[in-house]
């Protein structure tokens, strides 16, 4: 563990050089307004990256090339969708309820980004590391629920209407499933820390170590949140075919892009956790033993087992995406009430078992 | 029981039926791709006989063609797109009056690319090319003459080779 690259340091030398220069408040203040532009910055540079990743990976499921005009391979694809979203009009809705539909796109993307600031990023970069944390993600992903039903009701439309309301139902039932596959993590591993979480995988991950509840916990657990994203076979609230888009159909330029945003970082944040709590975040691949594999694994730098392992579970979302045909509503809740939540209970009650003995 | 059977028989075929498709679709991932990459691929692509982009009269490199002049295009063309122009001249040899191609005009703005004027011709003097850049800037230029300047019908000898 000794050789890692720890990104810790540098936070610190930071730290240490403004106290030094301003003085605690002030160095505290600078500190908060550096650390969100971070995450913003971050924020958006990965939803550029992942809609791009998204339009080719689709292509690649539908035997096209994808985008590959704009920049060599097309990578530039994203920046100029960003540009003309951007530079969209605002279109003011007649007889819509004008502050909530404006607030909307607000309340979704907030929920999203104080989601993406519990993530462990790399060895030593986390924003918010409570002794909560697996409670808060929960709660706090939970909150665009709030933002997609206010953008529904605002916007004085019946597709809006009928897209919010799915969604609603959509996300309040699989949002169980969600919170009882990560308590079969938390079960597991004795805490709610994040960063502990992330620590106690250092032997082995919690998908080995968990034997079968682990690997049960995970499936439910990406079944679970690729409905809580809105996309691939549960996309009902947004069903192009039925709804035009769904809640978002009467939003337009930047507003939209938050929405859009939104939907693509969720995608990523959903990975994200699967690859914290199941696949050991930013931790390498250790098997107790294997003293020179461990030490090799060990020279990858964090922030690449990291994104590697989101990448893997964000393609086996766009995998799932393009291989199943959307689900009915009463389907939709049929497969959470009926089969996803019974087998969450039974597995938190196995990795209880399993944990004891 | 039975129920309870049943419930976890059906989750264990619909994860399996689940998996099958998601082995179909990850090995139309890796297939080939499809697209044309068209303004780079300009002019390296045939796309066979069956493409039908343009109507045109084959000649050979004494500038011959074999068209009669017999009207059956002109005629089983739907929407009046063919117009042959013929002039009768008094054959040397046998002292007939003989039907010689003048003109044959071709309108690539009328024509629905029915195929019905090559598969009618008996002496398969016209035939479509796979050459599609057709745009220009105005329908005059869209009426084509399609037999070239100073050609005249094919000797009989390689007629009836054909």
């Amino acid at each position: 563990m000794q050789q890692m690259i720890s990104l810790q340091d540098l936070t610190l030398w930071i730290d240490e050089f403004l106290r030094n220069l301003f003085g605690g408040t002030w160095a505290l203040l600078i500190e908060f307004v550096l650390i969100g532009l971070a995450l913003l910055v971050a924020y958006a540079v990965l939803a550029l990256f992942l809609i791009y990743a998204e339009r080719k990976i689709c292509a690649f499921f539908q035997c096209r090339i994808g985008p590959n005009r704009v920049g060599i391979w097309g990578i530039f694809q994203s920046t100029a969708d960003m540009i003309k979203i951007l530079l969209k009009e605002l279109i003011r809705i007649n007889r819509a309820d004008h502050f909530l539909f404006r607030i909307a796109s607000f309340i979704v993307i907030i929920g999203s980004i104080c989601t993406f600031a519990a993530l462990p990023f790399a060895k030593g970069i986390q924003v918010l590391d409570f002794n909560i944390g697996v409670f808060y993600i929960l709660a706090i992903s939970s909150l665009g629920v709030v933002g997609i039903l206010m953008a529904g009701w605002s916007s004085n439309s019946k597709y809006t209407m009928i897209g919010a309301m799915r969604s609603g139902a959509q996300l309040l039932s699989y949002e169980l499933s969600c919170g009882l596959s990560l308590l079969a993590v938390v079960v597991l591993a004795g805490t709610m820390q994040v960063s502990q979480i992330v620590e106690q995988q250092s032997d082995l991950w919690f998908i080995f170590k968990g034997h079968i509840p682990a690997c049960i916990a995970f499936v439910t657990y990406l079944i679970a949140g690729h409905a809580e994203t809105n996309r691939g076979p549960f996309d009902l609230p947004e069903a192009e075919s039925e709804l035009t888009a769904g809640y978002h159909t009467e939003y337009s330029g930047i507003q939209f892009g938050f929405f859009y945003l939104a939907e693509y970082l969720n995608m990523f944040i959903i990975a994200a956790i699967a690859a914290t709590m199941f696949l050991g975040g930013w931790m390498p691949l250790h098997i107790p033993g294997w003293e020179s594999f461990n030490k090799v694994m060990d020279y990858i730098p964090s922030f690449v087992w990291f994104f590697g392992k989101t990448g893997f579970c964000i393609f086996l979302a766009l995998w799932v995406r393009w291989s199943f045909p959307r689900l009915r509503i009463d389907q939709l809740l049929n497969l959470e009430w009926k089969i996803l939540m019974p087998i969450c209970l039974i597995n938190l009650l196995l990795m209880s078992v399993a944990v004891i003995f | 029981m039975k129920a309870l059977y049943n419930y976890i028989k059906n989750i264990v075929i619909g994860i399996y039926q689940l998996m099958q498709g998601m082995y179909i679709s990850m090995l139309n991932m890796l297939r080939p791709k499809v697209t044309e990459q068209y303004p780079e691929n300009r002019g390296k692509k045939q796309y066979g006989e069956w493409f039908r982009a343009m109507l045109v009269m084959p000649h050979d490199v004494e500038n011959h063609h074999r068209c009669t002049a017999c009207g059956i295009c002109m005629n089983s063309c739907p929407n009046g797109t063919i117009k042959v122009e013929s002039n009768m001249i008094k054959d040397e040899t046998t002292g007939k009056d003989k039907r010689v191609l003048n003109r044959y005009l071709y309108d690539l703005g009328s024509c629905t690319f029915c195929a019905l004027c090559t598969q009618n011709c008996p002496f398969h003097a016209i035939e479509w090319s796979n050459d599609f850049e057709n745009t220009v800037f105005n329908c005059q230029k869209l009426v084509l003459k399609l037999n070239k300047e100073g050609s005249s019908l094919m000797v009989k000898k390689t007629e009836n080779k054909e």
